[in-house]
């Protein structure tokens, strides 16, 4: 599995080597701690929140006496027990902690109840007498546009003529998918345990990707600064971007109430709550038409994103921003006009999950291409490789919708290795063999690109600090900006420090992340976190290297240049000591063996407001091939084979960076395939545990499940290593499943099939009983 | 509040106490022996993070109320090693990367164990049908169908 790597990369191994996760000994063993595994200190309390039971009205009375009087409460918290800002939000401040007389949504917090354990706080919470003024609930994409309901305010990129293109294309065809939402389900529900301390200040343990946010928010919600309240976070049981702003909420409450009484407080969502409070991922529905030519190249598009944002702001005007982008997928479109609406709707804020929009504008993309295929019965593949970006970056065809030039292109010679590994050709004809003759199991085949766009859209998000000590003894501790969900960050940092010192990687210690420690920190997120961190640990390593070089070239009279680090040794030419006499040494001349690092992302620069510019530093590529099945008779379907290719530049840590791919992808088939979100007419979400939302397990995933690191991946800019981010890009691998699905559907009634995603049973049923279409 | 009188065995250390009747497995496992690794995830006895051993069965502790494993032998994650030394099933979740947060870890060691109990040599597809009641949202299964496959060959 371990890769080859250039010599300039290579010292002591500790970069490129496929290593456990650095917890992986503690995580079979139950000894990785989690917030709800530290021992509570004597006294705590704990946390639940009364929700509203109607999505949309007015709050005219609230009766707590029955909530106060229950068994083991010891506080009940409305909004005017809050000291400080009323209302959170990460962009907008348009999140009222509890509501203050209107409600938004089925689910949101109206108070908080404080006991003497978790049972008593949820069982006080429902006895609350609440008395609303309802209105009817706006839900639907087009009750929100007729009640010019919006988060944000309507937004167009316009590229060239659109719909002068279309006019002139020998060739039309106009269609709409729906994309549904996802619930994020990190194994580890949102938490977190507020400890007050001397004079004010507050430690907050919080399962966050995001603790400078959470420390602000805190801060914020209780009326003091910032530098008040500490966040930390060891590691999360998963996020997925649900951590990313929903987390400061949590911190926020339990926060508030530990300073109102002054006992640690903590605060663990039980998974239904959970479910009703926080936000998912943002559903979708893009109505476009396209014109194109005899061989499937796209003349013009325009297209309608609209969004179902949920009750508040939140990070939607990024996701909608990365969805609007990504409709071109690996695709140069010339002319193009797509009008991006952020709809605010009476349901949970829906919020970051692990693509962030750009899934949703890859399978719209996608859709355009499948249906120009079937249009013109073309091989989707063969419509794929006539619109893809030209490899030339001077070529006209390598500039995207968004006005940045892409300089990366790999994807033609990613997807024909790929079509060759995975046999596609004569898998096509044995797919199309089988249709003929099979009447009730039809067999589907996609292959699909993936090109996503690294860096966070919100350029100022681009930086990351590190904080790295060497102990007198040579001992290593490393701390940074990045949070650790299970992605293995926090094991690929410290990667990045041992090879710098040359040193083992289990001399490198690890520590929680903490905001006094690293301040000002961006949210991990984006799929920047080795990136950014990597870089900045990189930053902080170079420096104590260069005083400890300059120490060594002073007193041995030597040039600092030639002073190397490897192997656990320091040398100079023929010179040679062990990194802790060196150390040492330094250490006793007062030489300061501690540095920050600080790294920023250069060249990106992005107008939200016209959506141009240049909003990422490289893109990640991959592709999947995906064959299923499905029975027409009942509508299920299965996943047979897939085969991915994935570029992930020159690999920091295979093995995890294989497991990003493999998890990745099983993920994104579970938004297109089985993971369906149901709200009902009232606006109640009816899919709150996971009794009724179905997430892939294991006998979901076939034995054929191939996955390949590209070999010849290299990033071109200069990020950490040459390697490239992985979080997010292969959750779009997935979009080959539901093309391979739609593809069997058209095989059981021909024509170009209706499938809206996700692509349940009941979906592929409806879709495969329809008559043929035209 | 009532208590009831308790008496079981945990990782081989005989406990008896007074609790709570209504109290579940997971709780008095948690939180009143302060064994953590037992980990709740969907608190309703879906996704499987609470798996512990009683009497060799694989049981949600979510799910049972603690009196009903009076006078059995619980074992935990924390029981399975033998001083160091790793549970073979510990030692192949870690060599095949079978996990990424590691939450839903423990969880599926104990499920795994149990699984090769009753079929030492599982087909692939055996594995990937008896791991079914444990959800692991990070790793898409496949390090941890390794992980089980080296365990059974161990």
């Amino acid at each position: 599995m371990k890769r080859d790597l250039p010599a300039s990369a290579v010292r002591t191994g500790a970069v490129g080597a496929a290593l456990p996760h650095d917890s992986a000994h503690l995580h079979v063993a139950g000894a990785a701690t989690y917030i709800d595994d530290i021992p509570e200190l004597a006294g705590t309390l704990h946390i639940a929140v009364g929700m509203s039971t109607v999505a949309r009205g007015r709050l005219v009375a609230m009766q707590l006496d029955r909530v106060r009087a229950a068994a083991g409460v010891v506080a009940v918290l409305g909004h005017a027990d809050i000291p400080g800002e009323k209302c959170i939000g990460p962009v907008k401040h348009d999140e009222p902690v509890f509501a203050i007389d209107r409600v938004e949504y089925i689910g949101q917090p109206l108070f908080a109840v404080v006991a003497t354990s978790l049972e008593a706080a949820r069982r006080a919470a429902r006895l609350a007498q609440v008395t609303y003024e309802e209105e009817p609930p706006i839900l639907d994409y087009d009750d929100a546009i007729r009640a010019n309901s919006h988060v944000l305010p309507p937004l167009t990129l316009v590229t060239g003529d659109a719909k002068a293109a279309i006019a002139a294309a020998p060739y039309r065809l106009s269609n709409r998918l729906l994309m549904g939402g996802q619930e994020q389900f990190y194994l580890e529900g949102q938490i977190a345990y507020a400890c007050p301390r001397e004079d004010g200040q507050m430690l907050v343990y919080s399962s966050t990707q995001h603790p400078t946010e959470t420390q602000f928010t805190v801060a914020h919600v209780l009326g003091v600064a910032p530098s008040q309240v500490v966040v930390e976070c060891r590691r999360m049981g998963g996020a997925f971007g649900g951590k990313e702003t929903q987390a400061a909420y949590f911190a926020a409450v339990a926060a508030l109430a530990a300073a109102k009484l002054k006992r640690a407080v903590k605060f663990r969502a039980d998974r239904d709550d959970d479910f009703m409070l926080t936000g998912k991922r943002h559903e979708f529905r893009a109505d476009y038409e396209v014109g194109f030519d005899a061989s499937g190249r796209i003349l013009g598009l325009e297209m309608t994103l609209a969004s179902r944002c949920g009750w508040s702001a939140d990070l939607s005007g990024s996701v909608n921003d990365r969805a609007v982008m990504h409709v071109s997928n690996a695709y140069h479109l010339a002319n193009v006009t797509i009008r991006s609406l952020r709809l605010k709707t009476n349901q949970q804020s829906a919020n970051a999950f692990r693509g962030f929009g750009g899934p949703q504008g890859i399978l719209a993309g996608e859709h355009v291409i499948d249906d120009i295929a079937r249009h013109l019965k073309l091989d989707p593949l063969a419509v794929r490789k006539a619109n893809f970006y030209s490899a030339d970056p001077s070529s006209p065809r390598a500039m995207t919708h968004y006005g940045m030039r892409v300089e990366d292109n790999v994807i033609l010679e990613l997807v024909t290795e790929l079509e060759a590994s995975s046999e596609y050709a004569r898998r096509r004809a044995a797919v199309d063999q089988w249709n003929a003759r099979e009447p009730l199991i039809k067999r589907g085949l996609a292959l699909t690109p993936v090109m996503f766009g690294i860096s966070f859209t919100a350029s100022f998000l681009n930086q990351a600090g590190a904080l790295l000590h060497v102990y007198h003894d040579g001992s290593v501790m490393i701390n940074h900006a990045a949070t650790e969900m299970g992605q293995g960050v926090y094991t690929k940092v410290a990667q990045v420090v041992a090879e710098e010192f040359g040193l083992q990687v289990r001399q490198v210690r690890i520590t929680a992340t903490d905001t006094s420690k690293v301040p000002n920190t961006s949210p991990t997120a984006a799929s920047s976190g080795a990136d950014l961190n990597g870089k900045a640990a990189q930053a902080a390593a170079r420096e104590i290297k260069a005083r400890l070089a300059a120490f060594c070239a002073s007193t041995h009279g030597f040039d600092a240049a030639t002073v190397e680090f490897r192997d656990g040794r320091v040398m100079a030419g023929a010179w040679e000591r062990p990194w802790e006499e060196v150390v040492r040494a330094a250490y006793m001349a007062r030489v300061s063996l501690s540095s920050t690092g600080f790294y920023s992302v250069p060249k990106v620069g992005f107008d939200p407001a016209t959506l141009k510019g240049r909003p990422f530093y490289y893109f990640a590529y991959g592709a999947a091939v995906s064959e299923v099945a499905i029975d027409i008779l009942t509508g299920e379907s299965r996943l047979l084979r897939v085969d991915v290719l994935h570029d992930v530049g020159r690999s920091l840590n295979p093995a995890i960076d294989r497991g990003q791919v493999e998890g990745g992808f099983v993920q994104g088939m579970g938004w297109l395939t089985s993971e369906e979100l149901v709200w009902d007419a009232h606006g109640r979400l009816r899919t709150h545990a996971p009794s009724t939302y179905k997430i892939p397990v294991s006998s979901d995933v076939p034995e054929a499940f191939k996955v390949s690191l590209w070999e010849r991946g290299e990033n071109v800019e200069d990020s950490i290593f040459r390697s490239k981010a992985v979080g997010e890009p292969p959750l779009m691998l997935a979009s080959s499943v539901f093309l391979a699905i739609r593809d069997a559907v058209a095989a059981a009634r021909g024509g170009v099939p209706a499938l809206d995603a996700p692509a349940t049973p009941e979906r592929i049923l409806l879709a495969c009983s329809a008559g043929p279409a035209a | 509040m009532t208590t009831e009188s308790i008496s079981l065995t945990v990782n081989g250390q005989p406990r008896r106490m007074d609790i709570d009747p209504r109290t579940l497995l997971v709780q008095l496992i948690r939180d009143h022996l302060g064994l953590t690794g037992t980990h709740v995830g969907c608190d309703t006895a879906q996704c499987g993070a609470c798996t512990v051993h009683v009497d060799g069965r694989a049981v949600k502790s979510c799910s049972i109320l603690a009196l009903q494993a009076d006078g059995t032998e619980v074992t935990t994650i924390e029981g399975l090693a033998t001083g160091d030394e790793l549970h073979p099933m510990q030692q192949a979740f870690r060599d095949c990367h079978g996990l990424q947060c590691g939450y839903c870890t423990p969880g599926m060691v104990m499920s795994a164990i149990e699984l090769l109990k009753h079929n030492p040599q599982p087909s692939e597809q055996q594995i990937r049908e008896g791991l079914e009641g444990n959800i692991c949202r990070c790793t898409g299964y496949q390090n941890i169908v390794k992980a089980v496959q080296q365990a059974a060959g161990a």
